[in-house]
């Protein structure tokens, strides 16, 4: 009986049809998929993007050259050299991130003690050539300018957990 | 001056035969364009298919709905460099595509697509698209010895054993439909359907229509059935060395394959071009809306199957060919031709 039963089965096709009623009930479903690059999905405050240097609200840019990120990175991405400006005061003069090897693990945003360097929410900065993400100081405080707001808001939301 | 044109092409004999030849041509081009232009959409809804089932939204960018789609592929295909491989057997390789295009482009002569619309109402229509479908394989296996590629060679030698051995239930079946019509002419198949929806040939022989159309997925190489060109395993099987132009013959001529052997199942099983009530207002639609509209569901059946359906083992595929539809369809032939005979239903020539 049970191979009568297996024979029926299989030459009524029951499982194929089962499997086909269950694709067409799925092709009427709502579709899951964000439709990218029109719609976009939520991104924590913690996402680490695109790297920027910030600046204090009065425009003096926050790194002090204490080098503790270029120590930290684990791809040794970053490249820092310093000397006294005029004012006395210890300034950067050469700020270089390889965006190619950094990894985006975050260690030198925790690293800094003035919230300078940070991640920030973009990662849409792919380029045509090798060359152009190799992040010198002026592209990173122009980022820093552009995202400040960003950035801001998301140090602001993740402050209680730091 | 106008007169004497006239004159030309109606009462002189050669007149006679230019005016014979470009209405043919005319005539080939009115079934070829649009054909063209199903192939190009076929991709599309193929892919729009497939996406909805995986819950995904498909092409929906270039164009409104991503309407232009096969138009922006078509168009990167024809601009890309065509690469021979320098082993390749250079006349061959290039021949392949052509044949697998032509094959899939000449099957469509004997089509009828309404009452009389057929270039060639010939009397042995469902021979000559049998063999026609037969050549096909041809392409493919000149396409996988040509290229000289280990991939390109097992794809070919599977598509041909495939093709053959699914072939031969496709036999059976068209056999089945003669003996309920009495002939080959594919214009007579259809009007031996005639009546309501019921009546065409896809209820009484229901398992041939079912045999008929897991073939003609066998046929085209579609899943679950498309061994020939498993990507993960034999790359794109005898398409791996083809590119640019080449290679778009062989998908125009895969799909226009897929929507011949839709035709095909349309004219055998669904009624081709007859409505499905015969009364008004349904007989007031032209028959070829019809047609055109049965060849449409066979085509999103195929689509929806390559959603649903994971790839068959080899062996499987061989052992559903020769031990599965070969006897069933051998059989129902038997009973097909037992029951006419005795039932007094042997139709009338």
């Amino acid at each position: 009986m049970a191979s009568l039963d297996r024979t029926a089965r299989s030459f009524l096709l029951t499982e194929l049809v089962a499997g086909f009623a269950l694709t067409l009930k799925y092709m009427f479903k709502p579709k899951v998929t964000v439709n990218y690059p029109y719609e976009k999905g939520p991104l924590s405050p913690r996402f680490r993007g695109e790297h920027a240097l910030r600046r204090y609200p009065n425009g003096e840019e926050r790194c002090i050259a204490c080098k503790l990120c270029e120590a930290i990175c684990p791809a040794q991405a970053i490249t820092i050299e310093a000397e006294p400006r005029d004012d006395g005061s210890r300034r950067t003069t050469r700020y270089d991130i390889d965006m190619t090897k950094c990894i985006y693990c975050g260690l030198c945003q925790e690293a800094c003690p003035v919230d300078a360097i940070v991640e920030g929410p973009n990662f849409e900065f792919s380029t045509e050539t090798r060359e152009e993400l190799m992040y010198n100081k002026d592209k990173l405080l122009a980022n820093g300018d552009r995202w400040e707001a960003e950035i801001a808001a998301n140090l602001q939301a993740d402050a209680a957990f730091r | 001056m106008f007169a004497d044109i006239v004159r030309f092409f109606t009462a002189d004999p050669v007149g006679q035969a230019i005016l014979r030849v470009v209405i043919i041509l005319l005539e080939c081009l009115a079934v070829t364009v649009p054909l063209l232009v199903a192939v190009a959409y076929m991709t599309y809804v193929d892919r729009k298919v497939w996406a909805s089932i995986q819950l995904r939204r498909g092409p929906n960018v270039v164009g409104p709905f991503g309407l232009l789609q096969p138009f922006a592929d078509g168009l990167k295909l024809v601009l890309k460099e065509t690469i021979v491989p320098s082993s390749a057997n250079k006349v061959l390789f290039i021949i392949a595509p052509m044949i697998t295009f032509t094959t899939a482009l000449v099957a469509w002569a004997v089509v009828p697509f309404s009452d009389g619309w057929v270039i060639a109402d010939i009397n042995v229509g469902i021979l000559y698209l049998f063999a026609i479908s037969s050549l096909g394989v041809y392409g493919i296996i000149i396409a996988g010895w040509a290229s000289n590629s280990k991939y390109a060679f097992l794809g070919a030698l599977r598509s041909a054993a495939q093709m053959v051995s699914y072939e031969v239930s496709i036999g059976f079946v068209l056999i089945t439909v003669l003996l309920c019509v009495g002939s080959l002419n594919l214009t007579n198949v259809v009007i031996a359907q005639s009546g309501w929806f019921w009546n065409w040939f896809w209820l009484p022989l229901l398992p041939m229509f079912v045999i008929f159309f897991v073939s003609s997925l066998a046929e085209t190489a579609r899943t679950p059935f498309d061994l020939p060109m498993s990507e993960a395993e034999l790359v794109q099987g005898f398409q791996t060395e083809y590119s640019s132009m080449p290679f778009a013959l062989f998908f125009l001529g895969e799909y226009a394959n897929m929507i011949l052997l839709s035709a095909m199942a349309a004219v055998l099983f669904l009624g081709g071009w007859l409505s499905p009530i015969p009364y008004a207002p349904f007989t007031y639609v032209p028959g070829v809306v019809w047609f055109c509209l049965k060849i449409a569901f066979l085509l999103f059946v195929f689509s929806w199957t390559k959603g649903t359906l994971p790839r068959y083992r080899y062996d499987q595929l061989m052992r559903l060919g020769w031990k599965v539809f070969l006897p069933v369809s051998l059989g129902w032939v038997v009973i097909t031709a037992a029951v006419l005979q005795f039932g007094g239903w042997v139709p009338k020539l």
